[in-house]
């Protein structure tokens, strides 16, 4: 079946609505049988503010955005000038907007094939509490082919507690904006053949993140608010009390980290999510669960950094700190999701790694991740079943840190009699005890280090498709376009191998070897100014000599055109 | 886990880990710590139902040298993961241990907050007015006139921070002040500090005669309040507002319910949670 997708972008300021229609769109689309996802970009206000609702949808799955979009909504017509960059448009893109709201503003291209009227804010004036927001949903769902009463529905469900009359006003405005849209050219939307047997799920990346935390056994989180992570604790605070567990709002990311610690300590597997600037606080304390050997996990939705930087937009900058902010030799695990689907997953794993190795583990998602909803196959059904190892009986004198064959030792759990030691972040010798002698110090860091190293942690560390002499080495968000980049010169019978990492800590030397068998070439894609993917990659791995990188900063995504061109400039793709 | 059934007598030296203090000869945490043994075999708390958590600094080197499970973590930190372990765990009986740099210079904001959340915990401050593990720097709670901390040779000229006060307005539940000389009488007001639902502060003077030798007169000096325990904050705003600092005893027994999130036994089946997800 032919890749068939719409791209369609909504802006609007000062509580226009822009994410309410957007979303009402994707659920449409969604009971319509189709694929896609929502990303939201947004300024700095608390309310109002210019805001895009970034929609992709489709017949498959997809987990980049496209090279450019089909059409461009402006509920207000002064909001899009603030998006020109993040909205690549071409002579095909089609500009909707309503020339009675107000001027467009500056800075539009002169590409645009065509600018159409919508009186969206007059023809909402005829009905009573109407909104120009839905004149604008009920036009794009007759111009992308989504029946007229597909959406009623979904009205229902986001609008129920606003009341029956709130309901119907906007009813009556999709049904004029429906029928306004018939003079609208209409958009080839995906066709699909619905699958009946396929569950599909609509999910948001941070809440796919909360689901594989509870799923690996998370029963505690302590949470302090920070943009773009908080969907994941709020989602986590709701569900925890239903499956046993709890979360507590922390007075800041220090308490956080540090509650987290004591809760595992007491053997419930835990958990904390923040971003940069509250990362940063943590990794002191960090650092003291890796010392200590207690398990955490700690999830990073990442944004543009240094600083506040923006904390509404995606970047994948955090890499250097995760890998290498802990202070002294600490060794730990840092893993990534690929995509919103993948952050079930990934999740998972990490709170099965953290419990099976003792140690700290760090998830890094990021905001492209996090805050965007998706609708997905039904991700699978994972069987992780790694548990932290606990005594099973207690011989005089029990040694927290022991040294045995396997460097992970058995670990007491308070209430358990015999098991008394002091976890402590001073170093200490095998029985917990605060020791400065070098051969403590030696012992202790070779068993932190051995735990991770023997560690076989399996087929996850990447995922690897395709074949071929070039191959692209990603990480996290950017592997969607390399995805959807390499699926499509495939399509065109040009063979490139895809090496996305989940596992970058640690080092995985002898699987990449593996994995770059027969590659003469690689081209790193990584979403960060100062190289740092591509810095670490030279430090950790051999690559070819023939290695280039295609980097940018946060926030615009990579586009799958743009991963092509790179691979053509170097005569890769054909 | 009950406090009340012992399966055999617990003496105050079983909850002694063995391990030799680091501290000066003559320092004020010794009897502390005694009185920490002395309040546990007192209520029968087996030594593996307690777990005792600290920070860093002199008086935060206590869990290593007692038998119940114990995290000596980073500076400042005690009572979040005091808390963490708390809110988890509640069978456990959960003590916290430090000084008055870890409590409330760097570990202020945790201060304030777990006043505030009232979980139930019991947390001893050692209070020397001075940093004793990085040789003899002003604390917040030192006087401002004190000119021989090296950080701060003309003084601090600052106000010294009031731990009972700030403690009572941000919301402890059971407020004492001891001194380390009286190690009987501090078992006893930690008794029932541990007893107390929610969050009991427990002030000891506690001298450090390496950077403080004058401190050893305090022991002259305490008194024991005259007054009995009050539970009406206005009145023990009052008493603490006047106080001299040197009062003994127990100053304020508060009536909030202790801070403890239900822990309710869950779904088993977690695919419940795919439902809100599924279309």
């Amino acid at each position: 079946m032919n890749h068939q997708n719409l791209s369609i972008v909504l802006t609007g300021s000062g509580g226009s609505g822009v994410m309410t229609t957007g979303s009402m769109l994707l659920e449409a689309a969604a009971r319509a049988g189709w694929y896609g996802f929502m990303g939201r970009s947004a300024g700095p206000q608390i309310r109002g503010g210019e805001a895009a609702a970034v929609l992709r949808v489709s017949n498959r799955p997809v987990e980049s955005p496209d090279d450019d979009f089909d059409l461009v909504l402006a509920i207000d017509p002064g909001s899009v000038g603030r998006f020109v960059a993040e909205i690549p448009m071409t002579s095909e893109t089609l500009l909707i907007s309503d020339e009675e709201a107000g001027r467009r503003g500056a800075a539009l291209p002169d590409t645009i094939a065509q600018v159409l009227d919508l009186p969206m804010s007059s023809l909402a004036k005829t009905i009573k509490g109407g909104r120009a927001n839905m004149i604008a949903l009920g036009a794009l769902a007759r111009m992308v082919g989504l029946p007229e009463e597909s959406i009623y529905p979904v009205l229902e469900k986001v609008l129920q507690a606003k009341g029956t009359e709130a309901l119907e006003a906007s009813w009556a405005c999709v049904r004029l904006g429906f029928e306004a849209g018939a003079d609208l050219p209409g958009l080839n939307g995906p066709v699909v053949s619905s699958d009946p047997h396929r569950q599909r799920w609509s999910i948001t990346g941070n809440e796919a993140a909360g689901l594989g935390a509870i799923r690996g056994g998370v029963r505690f989180v302590a949470a302090y608010p920070i943009t773009p992570a908080t969907e994941m604790l709020e989602w986590l605070a709701a569900t925890l009390p239903g499956v046993g567990g709890v979360l507590v709002q922390a007075e800041d990311e220090l308490a956080s980290i540090n509650q987290v610690i004591g809760a595992s300590f007491g053997g419930t597997p835990a958990l904390t999510a923040t971003s940069g600037p509250g990362f940063a606080l943590m990794t002191e304390s960090i650092g003291l669960a890796v010392a200590s050997e207690v398990p955490v996990v700690v999830v990073d939705v990442m944004r543009c950094g240094p600083s506040t930087g923006i904390a509404t937009k995606s970047e994948q900058s955090d890499l250097n700190i995760a890998l290498y902010g802990l202070h002294g030799d600490a060794p730990h695990v840092v893993v990534a999701p690929a995509s919103v689907s993948d952050s079930v997953f990934t999740t998972h794993w990490a709170v099965a790694l953290s419990e099976s190795l003792q140690t700290a583990v760090i998830v890094l998602s990021d905001q492209s991740i996090g805050q965007t909803r998706a609708i997905i196959n039904r991700p699978p059904d994972q069987t992780i079943t790694a548990r932290r190892l606990v005594p099973e009986s207690y011989e005089e004198p029990y040694c927290r840190y022991a040294i045995e064959q396997s460097a992970v030792s058995p670990m007491a759990i308070p209430g358990q009699k015999g098991g008394q030691y002091t976890a402590d972040g001073l170093e200490h010798n095998q029985a917990g005890t605060p020791s400065s002698l070098p051969e403590d110090h030696i012992a202790q860091l070779d068993k932190r280090e051995r735990k991770i190293r023997e560690f076989d942690f399996g087929e996850h560390w990447a995922d690897l498709e395709g074949t071929g002499g070039t191959a692209v080495i990603t990480w996290g968000s950017s592997s969607g376009a390399v995805r959807e980049a390499l699926a499509r010169l495939q399509d065109q019978g040009v063979n490139i191998r895809l090496i996305a990492l989940r596992l970058l800590a640690p080092e995985r030397p002898a699987d990449m070897a593996a994995a770059l068998q027969g590659v003469e070439r690689v081209l790193v894609v990584e979403q960060s100014h100062s190289k740092q993917f591509f810095r670490y990659l030279r430090a950790s791995y051999d690559l070819p000599a023939e290695t280039r990188l295609f980097n940018r900063p946060g926030p615009l995504p990579f586009r799958p055109n743009e991963i092509i061109e790179q691979l053509a400039d170097w005569g890769a793709a054909s | 886990m009950s406090h009340d059934q012992p399966s055999k007598v617990t003496l105050p030296k079983d909850y002694k880990s063995g391990v030799k203090p680091v501290w000066c000869p003559g320092c004020g945490d010794f009897g502390v710590l005694g009185s920490i043994t002395k309040a546990l075999s007192g209520l029968h708390i087996a030594p593996e139902d307690a777990a005792v958590i600290s920070g860093i600094g002199c008086s935060s080197r206590v869990p290593t040298y007692l038998s119940t499970y114990g995290f000596h973590g980073v500076h400042g930190r005690a009572l979040s993961l005091a808390t963490g372990l708390k809110v988890a765990r509640p069978d456990l009986t959960v003590i916290a241990t430090g000084g008055d740099g870890d409590g409330f210079s760097i570990g202020g904001n945790h201060f304030l907050h777990t006043c505030r959340r009232n979980p139930d915990l019991t947390y001893v401050v050692m209070d020397n007015q001075v940093y004793g593990m990085t040789k003899g720097q002003a604390s917040p709670t030192t006087d401002p006139n004190w000119e021989r901390g090296k950080l701060t040779p003309s003084g601090t000229g600052i106000n010294p921070f009031q731990p009972l006060v700030i403690g009572l307005a941000s919301g402890a539940n059971f407020i004492a002040r001891c001194s380390s000389s009286d190690s009987n009488g501090t078992a006893r007001i930690l008794m029932e500090a541990i007893r107390h639902p929610g969050f009991s502060l427990v002030q000891v003077l506690s001298p450090c005669v390496t950077f403080r030798p004058e401190q050893s007169e305090w022991k002259h000096m305490l008194e024991p309040s005259p007054k009995d325990p009050t539970s009406d904050p206005e009145v023990a705003a009052r008493r603490l507002l006047k106080d001299h600092g040197l009062y003994t005893g127990i100053l304020y027994r508060g009536d909030r319910p202790a801070y403890q999130p239900r822990l309710e036994a869950g779904i088993d089946d977690l695919s419940v949670l795919d439902q809100e997800f599924i279309l």
